[in-house]
């Protein structure tokens, strides 16, 4: 299962030998740092051959690696403490205060409102897609890189499409995750299928990996008979059971306290398994996002919040969403390890979302991860970006970040993906799409019986009797009504 | 027919469906007025009260671009950040923010995305606002904040961006709830909404933002709140409306005329506090009465009306009261013809309550 590779000759006795003589006075972000991600990466032998050989039979197994995560996170919570309060003189002085001793000082001091520098990225690929010297990170095999690679590729092809559709009247709405195909794919690829999916909207993806069919993906959009959601609610509000992917809501942040319940849930069932809540950076400012992170914190609820920092709310940016160093600060405020990393670095995400996932269902914590990134799209069909935000500025995220070639460059490195390969890939996605699409908008609409369905378990009597006055209008004005949805 | 040509034959029939009704009858003095659209009329109403009243600030998320509807375009370049801006995306932040902002003698316009969106903002609503005045003495009060939402159905914006949550926001003493019919409405109504010193909740009609266009006077005007309008005399039944419902209900009138049915049409315009006195005059005359609103009709503010006028007219009547509304189920995407209160729905009601 877990399969740390690490790219360098440090060792673990070095790591922690530094990071102890560092002693407290570390910034935030080193001591976040410490707890945690790092640690389990940096438990590593050294490899020495930088780009290829990876470990591929694990030689410490999940025990010792825990154990030690287990260490580390005790002492990181430790040093937090201590952090926090302070060491000077007077600490034989101290406050019994609820929640732990308090020691006094006699300096007067504020915490500044910001550490020094912010916290860094965690990224294992560079711009190229080449491996960064030093770096660590969780392999993945050749599998499962070809089908995150090929997962990323159709997912772009299903938002060309599908955005080209709603431009053609087809479908209604839409919206693409054009710039996050990384974060989508491979925070998916990290995790189980028995993981549950507390989305946002933008996180198709993680369906996709999971084998929602491109025909499912349409049958949404087109609102007929065959999608789940029984054509309800508005294009991409996708869920599906059997894929644990919980129907999209688009109320921002709501989702966040109710994965703390649900991940509750699991580890009151003793499941190993645990909640993964997209967010966007705008998504963070609602009063759900606290609640969602204080309920889990303080129920010690397995649950993943993982948000998706592109930049924009629609048309505001992050410099008017909050002065926070992003998100990755605020999990500290609520208890919570965290940990920030390049969300358009596949395999950073990849190495950061299976150690969180270790992390919270071993543990049963929440962890925070803030993956930094680049709505590279319109926010959706009904917004014109260029309308506050530079041309240059997403010219530079969809091509020189590009986390898809990013990801290729390095899959294609590994020998594993030729251009033939990607023609082939190509051609078969956007074949299927016009498919499904075709097949989609065939498809027969819900009947009318299903608007009054699943209003309650079972229909009370003013619907009843709403539903049979409302046909005898339709049979009095059928031509009111459209005819494609069965009476 | 396929559904997105149903949906576009609906955009059609909101295009005829939902023209403006005429302000004929309100005492809009003429002068330059030029035929705007209702985001447009909006604008000019911000615009004005940024510009009459230095303490008059206008926010909200994405307002600064110009709003995700473009009812604050140009506004931020005008009158600076300070005064324009963009809020973190919280309803209650916005909602309590302009609460204290208006504490302090401030005129806090703010602007709810989607009125479908207002519901984290419930309690600083409910709660807070409506009884700041109240729970003080009258030695606080937030009567200078206005919150904006748009409100209603589109033809494509199922759950959540199609609602119409007035009838919550008329159960709560101490705001108003106020909504226009059309552009030349929304200007005059907007500003008294924003000079009144009560907190008011304004519901915009998204459907007509673009297509609803009148002749708008430039001019600075303000339209009384708390008064009601009969935009179409009649005398065989009183048709009680707001919004963007009043067209539909224009239109049934239409075609009820041609029956020989002649309706009275009321644009209630404040839901509260309202005016009873000109619906039940209107009633006392017809002896008849329909209420029609696009929100659930269970415990709908059509329901409130209902009750008053059978308390007040109770002998006179000679029709149960009728109410054409929304279904009670969630605001469905595909089924949406079939849960709106058409123009069919409301005539067939209309020739049943005649006929009774
Ligand atoms: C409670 C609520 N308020 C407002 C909106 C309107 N809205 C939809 S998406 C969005 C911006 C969300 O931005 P972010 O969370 O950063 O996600 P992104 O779109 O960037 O993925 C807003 C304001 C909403 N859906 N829900
Ligand atoms: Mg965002």
């Amino acid at each position: 299962m877990a399969n740390w590779c690490r790219i360098s000759s440090r060792t673990i006795a070095n790591h922690m030998r530094k990071r102890m003589n560092q002693g407290f006075i570390g910034s935030a972000a080193d001591i976040s740092q410490t707890s945690g991600l790092s640690s389990a990466l940096n438990n590593g032998r050294p490899v020495s051959d930088r780009n290829r050989r990876y470990q591929t039979s694990s030689p410490w197994n999940r025990a010792t690696l825990l154990c030690f995560q287990r260490f580390k996170s005790t002492e990181a919570e430790k040093q937090q403490d201590s952090f926090l309060s302070s060491d000077s003189d007077d600490d034989h002085q101290s406050l019994d205060f609820p929640g732990g001793k308090v020691s006094y000082t006699s300096e007067m001091s504020f915490i500044s409102e910001s550490s020094q520098s912010r916290v860094p990225c965690y990224r294992v690929l560079d711009d190229d897609g080449e491996l960064i010297t030093d770096t660590s990170f969780q392999q993945v095999s050749k599998e499962v890189a070809v089908k995150m690679y090929s997962n990323m590729v159709s997912l772009q092809i299903m938002d060309t499409i599908f955005y080209e559709a709603q431009r053609q009247g087809r479908i209604s709405f839409y919206l693409t995750s054009a710039g996050e195909e990384a974060i989508n794919i491979a925070s998916a690829a990290a995790l189980t299928e028995q993981d549950i999916i507390l989305p946002q909207y933008r996180e198709p993806g993680v369906l996709l990996w999971r084998g929602f069919t491109l025909q499912e993906f349409a049958d949404q959009c087109f609102g007929n008979k065959a999608d789940y959601g029984k054509g309800r609610q508005m294009p991409i509000h996708y869920g599906s059971k059997k894929h644990n992917f919980f129907t999209i809501s688009s109320p921002i942040a709501t989702q966040l306290p109710q994965a703390a319940g649900i991940a509750y849930s699991l580890k009151m069932d003793n499941k190993k398994a645990c909640v993964v809540s997209y967010i966007g950076d705008g998504g963070t400012s609602e009063g759900d996002f606290h609640a969602g992170l204080n309920f889990a914190a303080v129920m010690e609820a397995p649950v993943i919040f993982f948000c998706r920092n592109n930049g924009w709310a629609i048309s505001t940016n992050v410099s008017e969403q909050f002065r926070s160093d992003g998100i990755v600060v605020k999990g500290r405020a609520y208890g919570i390890r965290s940990i920030r990393v390049d969300g358009n670095d596949a395999l950073a995400v990849y190495t950061a979302v299976s150690a969180a996932r270790e992390m919270a269902v071993n543990e049963n914590r929440p962890i925070l991860i803030e993956a930094l990134t680049y709505r590279v799209g319109h926010h959706s069909t009904s917004d014109d970006s260029t309308k506050y935000r530079k041309l240059d500025e997403i010219v530079y995220w969809k091509n020189t970040r590009n986390p898809v070639n990013r990801f290729r460059n390095w899959v294609q490195s590994n020998g594993w993906w030729s251009e033939q390969q990607e023609t082939q890939l190509r051609n078969s996605v956007r074949k299927q799409l016009l498919e499904a699409i075709q097949v989609a908008e065939k498809t027969e609409k819900p009947p009318l019986s299903e608007m009054f369905s699943d209003v309650y378990d079972y229909p009370p009597s003013n619907l009843e009797e709403q539903e049979k006055h409302l046909r005898e209008t339709i049979s009095r004005h059928p031509s009111d009504y459209p005819t494609d949805i069965p009476v | 027919m396929a559904l997105r040509n149903i949906l576009g034959k609906r955009f059609g029939v909101g295009l005829a469906g939902r023209r403006p009704l005429s302000t004929a009858t309100c005492d809009v003095e003429s002068g330059n007025a030029k035929a705007i659209n209702l985001y447009s009329a909006i604008n000019q109403a911000l615009l004005i009260a940024l510009e009459t009243d230095p303490r008059a600030f206008v926010f909200g998320e994405d307002v600064s671009f110009g709003g995700v509807f473009r009812c604050t375009t140009g506004l931020a370049d005008r009158f600076g950040k300070a005064r324009v801006f963009n809020t973190p995306l919280c309803e209650q932040g916005i909602v309590g923010f302009g609460i204290g902002l208006a504490a302090m003698g401030n005129r806090a316009i703010a602007e709810i995305q989607f009125a479908d969106y207002i519901y984290p903002a419930f309690d600083q609503i409910v709660n807070e606002a409506s009884k700041f005045r109240y729970r003080s003495g009258n030695q606080f009060n937030c009567g200078g904040l206005t919150i904006r939402a748009p409100y209603g159905a589109v033809g494509h914006g199922g759950h959540y961006h199609s609602q119409s949550p007035e009838a919550f926001f008329c159960h709560v003493p101490g705001i108003k709830v106020v909504i226009p019919r059309s552009p030349r409405q929304a200007k005059g109504l907007l500003l008294s909404c924003i000079r009144d010193p009560n907190p008011v909740v304004f519901f915009e009609p998204k459907w007509l933002y673009r297509l609803a266009v009148e002749e708008v006077p430039e001019h600075d005007y303000m339209l009384p709140l708390s008064e009601a309008e009969v935009i179409r005399q009649g005398s065989d039944i009183t048709l009680v409306g707001w919004g963007a419902q009043l067209s539909i209900m224009e239109q049934a009138c239409i075609e009820a005329e041609r029956d020989g049915i002649f309706c009275e049409l009321i644009d209630l315009k404040t839901l509260i506090p309202w005016d009873k006195e000109t619906v039940e005059a209107s009633v006392r005359k017809t002896g008849r009465v329909l209420i029609s609103h696009e929100a659930p009709v269970t415990g709908g503010f059509g329901a409130e009306i209902s009750a008053s006028i059978v308390e007040r007219c109770f002998l006179r009547l000679e029709a149960p009261v009728a109410r054409v509304c929304g279904l009670d189920t969630p605001f469905p995407l595909v089924f949406e013809p079939f849960y709106m209160p058409t123009k069919n729905k409301i005539l067939d009601a209309i020739k049943a309550t005649v006929n009774y």
